[in-house]
């Protein structure tokens, strides 16, 4: 991974955390909680700090990843009429919320869990700016406008002002450039002020190793207050080791109605981070027909876009992953052990053979018969299993020490009666997919 | 720049990474390579100064040092950089060797999660001097028949079946390193191999991208076509459309975006490398398949297609002419029962009709009609040099100086006293030798060590006595017990005779003198004593020998100059203990009135 997103929240932290090294000039409140139900509201109200939760009238919104929120109307201002939402209509209308699904307009679906709720900010539309940094290219390019809110969207060429910023660009510069192409529509009285906060604005994300990072609106109130209304963070995590500090400890949720990761994928992703190996697995679709387990990241690629190609049909390809690196013989027969336990639970609808793809490119310094011993150890538990549902193998390797791996596989095949074809670096990569797919034709 | 490697490239490596470093040394051998292809290797954290790889069957030895600056100094030719550093390291590396201006013309980085921000500094700072760096996130690129990364191609035996021994007609850039080996494999079942082919990395900011190398295979004249594998995610394949349709690349190009699975996958799936996510509609692998298709490249069907393309476009090369048939180049074979050494001897050899020193039989050296005095031999067998006579003379000099001090002194004492308990020549003279050190002879080599010091850091006289006491030692090889400015010692004023005869310069005496008049004001037997004068000569004669600052600390640190005073003394203790075996004198007991007992008497 390297670009992951951060809730509204945690960002707004990290600008409270950093805010007088970077913005001394301007004042920033952050009262923000992060909940995950009304009672958790309720009790927040009641710690030393959070009164203004109690004294203000507030706005709640979910706070998971998802944007466009006032569109798909889970932005709570207003109970008759807009900035009167008290703490007990904002808990229960949380509680409302996390009782049933929700669909957004995007068509992503699942249930609510984080809410985060903020002071109602009574401002007019004249003091709504928007900002935002990010990466193009090589370069780092910084978005102003004068104008805030969801609307910034629609005329964004004719609204907005983008500044690039060469990676390698000295402060000085930075602030001269940023200064020569503020939008010419920014007030007199808000001038000088929403330039300083631009640069301000850039050195933070920039120092803090943000990929991007959006204020939309940004709110210009009296005294150099700023009111951050609405923001969209990710971290550049790779960075992580640097920013332990600056960052603290910070979470990555996924996002908003992507499937929780099934039992057997949490398996896999653990056992990855314990291992110096690599092991990835995502299920497409249990019940297909075509399971994968590739060795090396380009070429589990290929395969499934072979899969997708020659077959038609994608909903065919049930698995996507890899395993490479160097995997231990355990390792590999773990990965091989959670594939094969999810190919045999289902037969196929059509009453069709199911193929298993064991495929690979040629190894730089992968040992294949290492690797292939763990895959035999799991055959050897499965075999039963797979001549019940109906398996044909297809095996493709190269690489240190292939010449003994494939004969070994090819071995305990025959010796368990199972369908195997093997072939090694003189068949194209991808061909076995062919090859399969031709068989059943017939 | 129209290659990026040939068969002199050499590297300098960082991180001892002894595989793969023996995999490049390898591929050398058998492509029958002159020169290995590992020049230096950068070890910060070793104490070690080589470390021992194959060559083919025979072993050498490749210099270890603790910093890039220090590599390249010794290797100026080396300008490819092989940086094996962690994430966290390689960033530093690079930013450092760019700052080696001139040197480095290729820098490979092969550490995958450097934070893009540091990525992107330093793919600028690398452009901005004009230096290609391959990754990060790579298994790097090869120039086949000439210069190998590292792992790439993998085993030999891949290497050889993939034809990567040998130049072909094929310029190979992909993302994936795993699959540049599968490209290789196809190209050589399908054409005749690849002339030049780099793996750019998997990582969402690379140093040269696809443009930046097939720019340079279009100017590469063993380049007949080229081929691109693509990915996913990013626009640089727009950039070599781009080229092709304003003729900056005439070649033919094969091309493939993987991941075309992508487009039936909303979002979520992460589908390879940290580069390979689609962020718009003509990052996907399908926009830029038919992008590049309707550009003129050769794009197949689906990547299973792609040895067909490969053999339709070489053959059409191969009958337009553009291509040759290639003629196998011999393979040398690499014994697979090759033993590491445990010794190491770099002076002498026994092994032929007649030992040598450094390779001259002794014969040759012996007798005085061969013109080879001691010295000559001393600066062959310790040195590996034969020295100019000045300097041989020098030697033999500081010997005959240094051959006995009289009996007094504590290692003639030790060494008579051994001999009259009875015990024989060896015994005896290494009862004396175990005296000599810090207190006994061993000023010489501090007193080279500091003086060199003050001379090269342009100390003053006072300056250099204000250093010295602020390290709170006296200073070494100043000062005498009886000798003194008006009692010169003798010795001293031959050996002042000799080097002004004799020697080129001697930059350091000079200096070591102008001390002497500040520690002689102060106190008239502060002389620059015996020690000190042959210490600071030694650093003059290797100085004006041509040895590097470098080498000359390693032989201080080594002992060299000790050793000169513990040879010499040999003379004269064996002098001493002949002396006392024709004497015949009894055992030596010391006598009580000479010893003051102080005795804590304890309770019992």
């Amino acid at each position: 991974m390297a670009q992951r997103a951060i809730r509204e929240y945690d960002g707004k932290a990290l600008f409270s955390k950093h805010w007088e090294k970077y913005f001394s000039g301007f004042q920033y409140g952050f009262k923000s909680v992060l909940v995950s139900s009304g009672d958790e509201l309720r009790k927040k109200a009641n710690e030393h700090g959070f009164e203004w939760l109690k004294q203000e009238t507030l706005v709640a919104k979910p706070d998971m990843l998802f944007g466009k929120r006032g569109k798909n109307g889970l932005v709570l201002f207003k109970d008759k009429k807009p900035g009167d939402v008290s703490l007990e209509v904002a808990a229960s209308w949380i509680d409302e919320q996390i009782s049933h699904p929700t669909t957004l307009l995007s068509g992503q679906h699942g249930t609510l869990t984080h809410f985060i709720i903020e002071p109602f900010t009574p401002h007019s539309e004249e003091q709504e700016y928007y900002i935002s940094a990010t990466t193009v290219g090589e370069d780092d390019v910084l978005y102003m406008s004068t104008e805030g809110g969801m609307e910034v969207e629609d005329g964004w060429e004719e609204k907005v002002t983008e500044v690039v910023i060469p990676i390698n660009m000295q402060d000085a510069n930075i602030d001269h450039l940023v200064r020569a192409n503020a939008p010419v529509d920014l007030p007199a009285d808000k001038k000088e002020a929403f330039i300083s906060f631009a640069i301000d604005f850039f050195r933070f994300y920039r120092d803090l190793n943000f990929a991007y990072l959006e204020i939309n609106p940004l709110v210009m109130l009296e005294q150099n207050e700023m009111a951050i209304l609405d923001l969209v963070a990710r971290l550049d995590d790779t960075a992580g080791y640097l920013m332990l500090e600056d960052w603290g400890k910070i979470e990555y949720p996924t996002a908003f109605g992507m499937e929780d990761q099934s039992t057997e994928e949490k398996a896999i992703s653990d056992a990855d981070a314990k291992s110096g190996a690599s092991l990835k697995l995502t299920i497409l679709n249990p019940m297909g027909r075509i399971w994968t387990m590739v060795a090396g990241g380009g070429a589990s690629v290929v395969y499934a876009d072979t899969i997708a190609d020659l077959s038609g049909n994608v909903s065919e390809l049930a698995n996507y992953g890899e395993y490479s690196g160097g995997p231990t013989t355990d390792e590999t027969k773990f990965y091989a052990d959670t594939i094969f336990d999810l190919m045999t639970r289902f037969k196929d609808p059509k009453g069709r053979d199911k193929i298993l793809i064991i495929g690979g490119a040629i190894a730089n310094f992968t040992d294949v018969a290492k690797t292939f011993t763990g895959i035999i150890q799991s055959l050897e538990e499965y075999a039963q299993k797979f001549k019940k549902i109906g398996v044909k193998i297809y095996v493709r390797r190269g690489g240190p020490n292939y010449k003994k791996g494939l004969k070994d596989i090819k071995e305990a095949a025959d010796r368990l009666g199972l369908y195997m074809e093997v072939y090694g670096p003189q068949t194209h990569v991808t061909d076995i997919v062919r090859m399969s797919l031709a068989k059943e034709e017939k | 720049m129209s290659r990026l490697f040939t068969k002199d490239t050499q590297a300098i490596f960082w991180n001892n990474n002894r595989s793969a470093i023996q995999r490049m040394l390898d591929y050398d051998y058998t492509i029958e390579r002159k020169l290995p292809s590992i020049a230096a290797i950068v070890a910060p954290t070793s104490t070690a100064k080589f470390d021992k790889f194959f060559f083919g069957n025979a072993e050498i030895m490749i210099p270890l040092y603790r910093s890039t600056a220090e590599a390249a100094e010794a290797f100026p030719g080396a300008d490819v950089l092989l940086n094996f550093g962690s994430f966290r390291t390689a960033y530093d590396v690079v930013m450092e060797a760019i700052e080696l201006d001139g040197q480095f013309k290729t820098i490979m980085v092969t550490a995958e999660g450097i934070p893009e921000r540091r990525a992107r500094t330093m793919n600028q700072a690398a452009r901005d001097k004009g230096v290609t760096v391959i990754g990060p996130a790579t298994v790097g690129a090869i120039a086949p028949g000439a210069f190998k990364i590292a792992n790439i191609g993998g085993t030999m035996e891949n290497i050889i079946n993939s034809k990567l021994n040998r130049c072909g007609s094929c310029g190979l850039v992909t993302r994936s390193g795993g699959l540049f080996n599968e490209m290789s494999n196809i190209i050589s079942l399908n054409a005749d191999g690849i002339a030049e082919g780099v793996a750019i990395g998997g990582d969402r900011f690379v140093g040269s991208v696809f443009i930046d190398n097939l720019l340079r295979m279009e100017s590469n004249p063993d380049v007949k076509y080229m081929i691109l594998l693509g990915e996913v995610g990013g626009t640089e394949e727009y950039k070599v459309i781009e080229a092709v349709k304003s003729g900056k690349i005439k070649k033919p190009i094969i091309a493939w975006c993987i991941g075309t699975i992508a487009k039936h996958f909303e979002s979520g799936v992460q589908f390879g490398h940290a580069g390979a996510s689609a962020n718009a509609d003509r990052e996907t692998a399908e926009a830029k398949n038919i992008a590049m298709s309707e550009a003129g490249f050769f794009v197949p069907d689906s990547f299973n297609d792609i040895p067909a393309t490969i053999h339709k476009v070489y053959e059409d090369l191969l009958a337009k002419g553009v291509i040759k048939e290639i003629k196998e180049p011999n393979v040398r074979e690499i014994s697979n029962t090759r033993k590491a050494r445990n010794f190491i001897c770099t002076i002498s050899d026994d092994r032929g009709e007649e030992a040598t020193y450094c390779g001259i039989p002794i014969s040759k050296v012996a007798t005085p009609d061969t013109g080879y005095t001691l010295g000559d031999v001393m600066s062959i067998l310790w040195f590996k040099k034969r020295y100019p006579r000045w300097a041989v003379d020098f030697i033999e000099t500081v010997l005959k100086t240094v051959a006995d001090h009289g009996p007094a002194v504590s290692g003639a004492h030790n060494a008579k006293v051994t001999a009259r308990a009875g015990k024989d020549v060896v015994s005896s003279l290494i009862a004396g030798l175990l005296t000599i050190g810090p207190r006994f002879g061993g000023a010489i080599d501090n007193a080279a060590k500091y003086f060199k010091y003050g001379f090269d850091n342009n100390l003053s006289p006072k300056e250099f006595l204000k250093y010295m006491k602020k390290q709170g030692i006296p200073i070494p090889g100043i000062g005498h017990r009886i000798k003194s400015v008006r009692n010169p010692d003798l010795r001293i004023s031959s050996l002042k005779k000799f080097v002004s005869e004799n020697f080129p310069s001697s930059p350091i005496l000079q200096y070591a003198l102008e001390v002497e008049k500040e520690t002689t004001s102060k106190k008239d037997n502060l002389i620059l004593n015996v020690d000190g004068t042959i210490g600071v000569l030694m650093v003059d004669m290797w100085r004006e020998l041509g040895y590097s600052d470098v080498e000359i600390d390693t032989f201080i640190e080594a002992g060299a100059l000790n050793a000169f005073f513990i040879l010499g003394r040999c003379i004269g203790f064996i002098g001493h203990i002949l002396d006392e075996k024709r004497l015949n004198m009894p055992m030596y007991r010391h006598p009580w009135d000479d010893i003051l007992y102080d005795v804590e008497q304890l309770e019992y």
